[in-house]
């Protein structure tokens, strides 16, 4: 099996490839993309967050990603992550919580945003291979008006 | 000097059926707003839940005014300006906290003003004589501001249209909004959604009536998720899942959003759903209806859900989903520039349930990561950007136009009617070239 820590390298380059659907098989069927609005944020839906996505959100998004007519993607945006080394933060057999810092980088033509924040990528182990069960996304700036984020951090 | 400060210049901008491209893309205009349209409209300032207790308060920015709005040791909220009365300093910067010792101090000079906005002292008072202590040392005054069901807003400009004759019977929205809660109150629930738009607020405003854009500019979020629903096979009967429910209506057909209807009233105001909308097929949730029922009696409960509003236009800053209990508020910055923040709130006394509803809606459509947002927000900004074009000067807001509309706007029509954009620009005329008295 990867190591939990080579995982999220992976999981990261996917993302910047846009490999999209080899990346929607990394998540298990039950899985949760957060990225929360506020510090100290519940998980539940009684709370806004900026992503609260299961799969099947996640699916639309990416085939939403491909639509000829994403207006708002009409000009492509391209991403790039920088992670800080990933530090198993629990370990247990079957399931792991890795915390990465990172800077994400967003560009599309002439303007480029810089994000930074913490992923949080809980894992579990699924017929010999790590998925992921949430990847919590914790924003810098989270109080900030933020631009359009187009991909996916 | 402006070239538009001649109000004669600002007229010729507006015509029945269109107007002059330089009311989104001209700096000089914007100046004018913030000087004239932002003072003289009753403009959104906050909700008076997020003040809860004497002493809190919630700072905010309208147009050039930064203000505080807080409540005072009379458990009122006033609205004050955010400006020492000294140097200029704002007397608080953070978005929202507690006056200490119920006082607020200048953190520059030490000044200390009431919550009322009155001065209750100055240090080493006797460096002013008498003359310049009347002259110099005062209060930052009280804004003129209204509590309506809970929702604060201010009058920038001292003189003007009282609160119930600027908006007039468009406050019903409001109404619906608040019965929908068992008990008649509503709670701000989180922080906002703040989405930076690099577009003139107008843009923002004016598509919020705009029923002629959903089923092309989200095509590929909503028809995506609907397509992707729909060849899933789902088990007859199962139910649908809530981000499909609130996606699929946007690519409803052109007849549904015609029929759906509009309403305009004076002063630029207008909802869109007078007969159902988006909103009017979500799945109800029992336990909220009995809750409801209870609070109401069925009948009268039944007929404040039955009202599903699609989005009211509180001309310039609000608009609010009511039927869902959600607000956008317009912040504009800059010509090009405007924040637009998505509050949700709480029905008091419904189950949990409803505000997920709430919550999940926010941030499907209204966050900065929406794909509803992303294409609503890419299309305002090809407009704007397009508006530099200097290959035609005007917009055109025709669709359905009347010359019957030059006696009153004020009526329902077909939702997809222009009439509640012509009906804002009506406003915006009066309101830009209403006083040269606006400053108080």
């Amino acid at each position: 099996m990867t190591s939990a820590i080579d995982f999220v390298y992976h999981e990261a380059r996917l993302i910047d490839e846009k490999r999209f659907d080899e990346w929607y098989e990394l998540f298990t069927d039950d899985a949760l993309y957060w990225m929360p609005l506020t510090r100290d944020q519940p998980i539940g839906e009684t709370h806004t967050s900026l992503f609260y996505e299961d799969k099947l959100l996640l699916k639309v998004r990416i085939e939403r990603l491909r639509h000829p007519n994403a207006f708002s993607q009409q000009q492509p945006s391209f991403c790039q992550h920088v992670l800080q080394q990933p530090a198993v933060v629990e370990s247990g057999e079957q399931q792991c919580v890795l915390r990465t810092p990172f800077l994400y980088a967003e560009a599309q033509l002439d303007q480029q945003i810089v994000l930074a924040g913490v992923a949080f990528h809980h894992l579990r182990s699924h017929a010999g291979q790590w998925k992921i069960q949430m990847k919590k996304i914790e924003l810098l700036n989270r109080e900030s008006a933020l631009p359009s984020i187009q991909l996916l951090l | 000097m402006n070239r538009y400060a001649d109000p004669a210049s600002v007229r010729e901008l507006v015509r029945p059926d269109r107007v002059h491209r330089d009311v989104y893309v001209d700096p000089a205009v914007f100046e004018l707003e913030m000087r004239h349209l932002w003072r003289n409209a009753w403009i959104y300032v906050g909700h008076d839940s997020q003040v809860p207790k004497t002493g809190d308060f919630y700072s905010a920015q309208i147009g050039h005014e930064p203000v505080i709005m807080v409540r005072g040791n009379d458990s009122r909220v006033r609205v004050l300006p955010n400006r020492c009365a000294h140097k200029g300093t704002k007397l608080v910067s953070a978005q929202h906290g507690k006056c200490q010792g119920g006082l607020l101090r200048c953190p520059y000079h030490g000044w200390i003003y009431r919550l009322d906005g009155t001065l209750r002292s100055v240090p080493l008072k006797g460096g002013y004589d008498e003359a310049a202590q009347a002259e110099a040392l005062h209060g930052i005054g009280e804004l003129t501001s209204h509590n309506y069901r809970g929702f604060v807003f201010v009058r920038l400009a001292a003189q003007g249209s009282g609160f119930q004759e600027f908006f007039g019977d468009s406050l019903t929205s409001i109404d619906n909004m608040v019965d929908r809660s068992p008990e008649g109150r509503l709670e701000v629930a989180s922080a906002p959604l703040r989405y930076m738009h690099d577009c003139n607020w107008k843009m923002y405003v004016e598509n919020l009536n705009d029923a002629m854009h959903p089923m092309v500019a989200h095509e590929s979020s909503a028809g995506t998720a609907k397509k992707l629903w729909d060849s899933s096979a789902p088990a007859a009967g199962a139910p649908k899942p809530m981000v499909i429910e609130q996606f699929t209506p946007f690519v409803n057909d052109y007849e549904f959003f015609e029929k759906m209807g509009v309403k305009v009233y004076p002063n630029g105001h207008s909802y869109t759903g007078v007969n159902f909308s988006i909103h009017s097929k979500y799945s109800s949730v029992g336990e909220y209806e009995r809750r409801m029922f209870a609070a109401y009696g069925e009948e009268r409960a039944k007929a404040i859900l039955a009202e599903a509003r699609h989005n009211t236009v509180y001309y310039p800053s609000l608009t609010i989903k009511g039927a869902i209990q959600t607000i956008r508020v317009a912040r504009p910055l800059a010509v090009d520039k405007t924040v637009i923040e998505s509050w949700t709130f709480r029905l008091v006394g419904a189950p949990e349930e409803m505000l997920a509803r709430t919550a999940t809606y926010s941030r499907l459509i209204n966050a900065p990561t929406s794909m509803v947002g992303h294409d609503d927000l890419h299309c305002y900004r090809a407009m704007q950007e397009g508006l530099s074009s200097q290959s035609s000067d005007w917009v055109s807001l025709h669709r359905n136009y009347s010359a019957a509309e030059a006696e009153s706007i004020a009526g329902v029509y077909g939702a997809t009617n222009e009439a509640p954009m012509r009906g804002q620009y009506r406003a915006w005329v009066d309101l830009m070239t209403r006083s040269e008295d606006v400053q108080p």
